[in-house]
């Protein structure tokens, strides 16, 4: 296999895709990057926060170094319904600790950081061109194809992204269902940063992660989103696309609806949109994921499905980071044993169970399934919890009644058997 | 293309296209990278309508279905809600095309 023009060739810039080159460069294998961006960054997007930790495992400086947004030190979880929204505000020193801490993101200012890591240490990088087909030969993927050009590596790893129109060839993975698949929106709202810190109330340089349930998605299966950068605040929603598609509301007319909400307009007033965006979310978790490895490829990050939301947590690039680098490790090691077929390459997936990246998926495998199936997480919860506050809070002058006997009303219009059950069902599932 | 009504549809307020022209493009006018089937089912083409984050899917004033994939956000939201039925094709754009997003 002397005649390939690279060891490795990964496809994509991403998260996966640089910190995997910068593994195979650094362990002096020849690689080069193909990104249908212009630039690393160009084509992604997230909503986002980033959990520093898997970082800090490859880049010890990032701290330093990368170009974060802010540091997430509130944690803020909503139920909306139109005309109310309950809130859980968390703020603790833990956030701060090494290790523990998150920061919010751009991807059009942050992957060109993390390709230029790749790139210092020998990685070589195309702009501008999209992978269109693997070259493949006896079934084994032997290079790709791009424009004009037909390159050859002795293992390619499909860092493509959610949207990936590799993996089917490479791995005989199926296009997802709609059902397992959430449409992602956001805008960039510009705000002075003092601003920013005083509406969210974080100390300098500190922002908050803010997560919705209920009427943002307009009861649809999903969940809205904030999170503070440095000038500007991302805000968004993801919405199942079959349950979307389903429904009266489109999701942009969602997104403008939930700007327009009594709760969330204040944070964003005065700020001017700089950017519409768009991106697919994984939602399936593990069962969803494709087969990891085949002779001569492996697959990292969104391409491979590896996403977690759980509603008051999301994650997809921490798990994007590790598992780049232990991709690029493994292919590293093959070929240096000279052997990249799949068996050679099934270390890979090991080195994934034996971290947080495929242990946290299985941990949480049965919660996609519950947010499927639960809408009163998106509907009669959201109201339930606006009856009860009201109840709480309301003073008008007429005799109040006892919270207990409010309550019982309230839960009464639920059902205490669906609460109940759905409380059971979440835990199973958490 | 065949002309359809949208009741399924709530009242559109937000006019998405305003947003669109905030973002970097670079449009390749020769090739549309996402193509529909000439006669698209209307029950296919409202999911596009309600799940395209672009609104890039509409039908006009007159009924008629519209579709221009030059603000299009190279999601692939609409291949996985109705690539097995009215996308024909589904393909990224040419080299250096599309958009191009400076935050991200």
């Amino acid at each position: 296999m002397a005649d390939c023009d690279f060891d490795a060739i990964v496809v994509g810039a991403g998260c996966a895709g640089s910190v995997a080159a910068y593994e195979l460069a650094k362990a002096g294998k020849s690689v080069l990057v193909v990104e249908r961006g212009n630039s690393a960054g160009a084509k992604n997007m997230t909503g986002g926060r980033l959990y520093a930790h898997a970082l800090k495992e490859v880049f010890p400086d990032c701290y330093t170094e990368a170009p974060f947004e802010r540091r997430i030190t509130h944690e803020r979880i909503s139920m909306m319904t139109p005309n109310s929204n309950m809130t859980i505000d968390f703020g603790s020193t833990e956030m701060e600790v090494a290790g523990q801490e998150s920061y919010s993101v751009l991807r059009a200012d942050f992957d060109p950081w993390l390709a230029g890591k790749a790139e210092d240490a020998g990685a070589e990088f195309i702009y501008g061109i999209a992978v269109e087909s693997l070259l493949m030969e006896d079934g084994r993927v032997k290079g790709i194809k791009a424009g004009e050009d037909e390159i050859t590596a002795e293992v390619v790893l499909l860092c493509d992204g959610v949207n990936s129109l590799l993996t089917e060839a490479a791995v005989g993975y199926k296009r997802p269902d709609a059902s397992q698949i959430a449409v992602g929106i956001k805008q960039v709202i510009a705000l002075p940063a003092g601003t920013i810190e005083d509406r969210v109330l974080a100390a300098e340089g500190d922002g908050a992660a803010w997560l919705f349930v209920g009427d943002c998605t307009r009861g649809r299966v999903g969940g809205g989103f904030m999170y503070t950068n440095k000038e500007s605040i991302s805000l968004g929603l993801v919405a199942t696309i079959s349950d979307v598609a389903a429904g009266p509301v489109p999701v942009y007319q969602m997104l403008e609806d939930f700007k327009n909400h009594p709760s969330v307009a204040p944070l964003i007033k005065g700020g001017k949109v700089v950017e519409h965006s768009g991106h697919m979310v994984p939602e399936g978790g593990l069962s969803m994921m494709p087969p990891l490895c085949a002779d001569g490829v492996l697959i990292a990050g969104e391409s491979a499905m590896m996403c977690l939301n759980l509603g008051y947590m999301v994650r997809g690039m921490d798990f994007a980071i590790a598992a780049g680098q232990h991709a690029g490790r493994t292919a590293a090691e093959a070929l240096a044993a000279g052997d990249t077929s799949k068996v050679a390459l099934a270390s890979y997936q090991k080195a994934l169970e034996e971290n947080f990246v495929l242990k946290d998926l299985r941990q949480f495998s049965k919660f996609p399934h519950f947010m499927e199936n639960c809408t009163r997480l998106f509907n009669e919860y959201p109201v339930l919890t606006r009856e009860l506050m009201n109840g709480m809070f309301i003073v008008d002058g007429s005799p109040m009644k006892p919270l207990k006997q409010q309550g019982l009303a309230a839960v009464k219009n639920v059902g205490i058997f669906n609460l109940v059950g759905d409380a059971m069902k979440g835990m199973k599932a958490l | 293309m065949s002309h359809t009504k949208s009741t399924e549809l709530t009242p559109i307020t937000v006019n998405v296209d305003e947003y669109l022209g905030l973002n970097k493009y670079e449009v390749d006018e020769e090739n549309p990278h996402i193509e529909l089937v000439d006669e698209p089912e209307d029950k296919e083409f409202l999911k596009l309508i309600k799940v395209c984050p672009a609104a890039l899917y509409k039908i006009d004033a007159s009924g008629k279905k519209q579709f221009d994939y030059a603000g299009c956000l190279e999601c692939g939201t609409c291949r996985i809600a109705c690539g097995d039925s009215i996308i024909r094709k589904w393909e990224y754009p040419q080299p250096t095309m599309g958009i191009e997003y400076r935050y991200g």
